[in-house]
């Protein structure tokens, strides 16, 4: 990470995030029976197996976690080179009349979240879709508004968000980068 | 990547992406509704100058999958049986705004010269040119070897494969052999000496003229279709003979390894190069090569199609 990056969340912070996202999450359910939580690769399917044995921990239930690849429905996939996919995995049993939470890292202009919900249209028909994200950034382009956020995080436009997890990254937090000119992750 | 016009064009690491992106697009396949809006709004020409039924539908249900517009062209019936040439074709099709071409020809080379001409600016894919390469079935076979004998992931390093038939005529056995050693494969071409091509020593693979000493020692063997069409001269005494020395019966497969599967890239004759019990046996793969074919040619268009356009 370069010397401009400003440590936001640290390991800590990411970890209460997740908990109080799985309290409210098992809340609004009223208990987790035909819950699923679906991450959006890479860093949401890390999140969302958190956030699974978290609700674990509370629940003593084990929800199902799979992952959600969006790439095929993104809106720019015309603006940069073709790209390669990720894994999609729908727990057995489908998303059929279920109550599926997308978890993504970060939210940003929301064009993710509506590639996801476009993805979803195609392979079921949930009772209810919801959204997850470790961080809300603001700048929405679509009428979208996440239902559970680990934190919100006023930033400017030109600035990126960095969610670093061990999974992936070997390491926990959430960093701002300075005035990047282009690639905001979204 | 831009054109798919040989095997030999890919290296390992496009050739691993290509299938891994499949494996990725085959889930599409189980689900209820099968259909990517990835290639919304692009226009997909398969002109088809030689007759080909499951590679054409293949390639057209791929198309669909993706969203795209597909439009069929073949030779019989068309302006080109009225004497178009290749480029004037090329240049309808260019002026009617197609995306990419799906190209069977049955001279060597059409793909290449449809690609590297200004006739079109779009992608070329090849689907089979004369008796030089058809790429998208050496892809779904390399996807069919790594599923079975590499359980899905990486490449085919020391996967032992034998392709045995006209190897002389066949594009797919050249498309196999090249994309097959890119992957780390070891392949041996077996065929009677009149059906192995000229310079076969400079292929990238073992040879042999006996079906019976490599059978113990692979894991895959793909038997090809003895092509009538192509046989004006006469390259073996008669089918039967043919059948006895080459063809693939219960007896020999009873010799191949536990393991080793046994694959055919269609349209078969049963009989000749392959028995209708080893056919239908548990063995055999090619119901599931036809469905991989529709998932690798998915991939390749998405990646072909799926994002900018390179710089002209």
């Amino acid at each position: 990470m370069d010397s401009r990056a400003r440590v936001v969340l640290d390991e800590a912070d990411i970890g209460r995030g997740i908990r109080r996202i799985a309290h409210e999450i098992v809340e609004k359910a009223r208990g987790s029976d035909d819950l699923i939580l679906l991450g959006i690769p890479t860093r949401g399917v890390a999140l969302a197996n958190r956030i699974a044995s978290a609700i674990g921990e509370i629940e003593g239930t084990q929800v199902p976690v799979g992952s959600l690849d969006i790439t095929l429905y993104r809106d720019d996939l015309r603006l940069r080179p073709a790209r390669a996919l990720e894994t999609t995995s729908i727990p057995a049993g489908g998303i059929d009349s279920k109550v599926v939470v997308l978890v993504d890292d970060v939210l940003f202009s929301g064009r993710t979240v509506r590639a996801a919900l476009d993805a979803l249209n195609d392979i079921g028909r949930p009772a209810a879709v919801r959204l997850a994200v470790l961080v809300d950034r603001g700048h929405r382009e679509l009428p979208i508004r996440p239902d559970y956020v680990g934190k919100n995080l006023p930033t400017s436009h030109s600035e990126q968000v960095r969610v670093e997890l061990d999974e992936v990254d070997g390491t926990d937090r959430v960093a701002i980068l300075g005035h990047v000119e282009d690639g905001a992750a979204g | 990547m831009k054109h798919l016009l040989s095997a030999a064009d890919l290296s390992r690491d496009e050739a691993v992406l290509i299938i891994d992106t499949a494996a990725e697009l085959a889930a599409v396949t189980d689900r209820s509704v099968k259909k990517l809006p990835t290639l919304r709004g692009r226009t997909v020409v398969n002109l088809f100058f030689e007759d080909s039924t499951r590679t054409r539908i293949s390639f057209e249900l791929a198309a669909k999958r993706l969203s795209a517009d597909v439009i069929n062209f073949a030779a019989k019936g068309s302006s080109v049986s009225k004497g178009e040439s290749l480029k004037d074709t090329a240049l309808t099709l260019e002026a009617m705004g197609a995306d990419a071409v799906v190209i069977r020809h049955g001279s060597s080379g059409a793909p290449h010269r449809l690609a590297n001409s200004d006739w079109i600016q779009g992608s070329v894919i090849n689907a089979g040119d004369g008796t030089h390469e058809h790429p998208t079935q050496a892809l779904l076979d390399a996807f069919t070897l790594r599923r079975h004998l590499r359980s899905g992931a990486g490449d085919l390093s020391g996967v032992r494969v034998a392709i045995v038939g006209d190897i002389l005529h066949s594009r797919v056995a050249r498309s196999n052999v090249l994309l097959l050693k890119t992957l780390g494969a070891e392949v041996t071409v077996v065929a009677p000496p009149t059906l192995m091509p000229y310079g076969v020593e400079s292929w990238p693979c073992h040879t042999s003229y006996s079906i019976d000493d490599v059978l113990p020692d692979v894991d895959a063997i793909m038997m090809l279709r003895v092509q009538a069409e192509r046989m004006q001269a006469a390259y073996f005494p008669s089918s039967l003979e043919y059948s006895r020395m080459f063809g693939l019966d219960s007896a020999r497969v009873a010799r191949l390894p536990e393991h080793a599967i046994v694959m055919h890239p269609g349209p078969m004759n049963r009989g000749m190069e392959i028995s209708a019990d080893v056919a239908d046996s548990p063995r055999s793969v090619m119901v599931e090569q036809v469905t991989n074919g529709v998932s690798v040619r998915m991939a390749v268009m998405y990646l072909l199609l799926g994002g900018m356009q390179e710089e002209i």
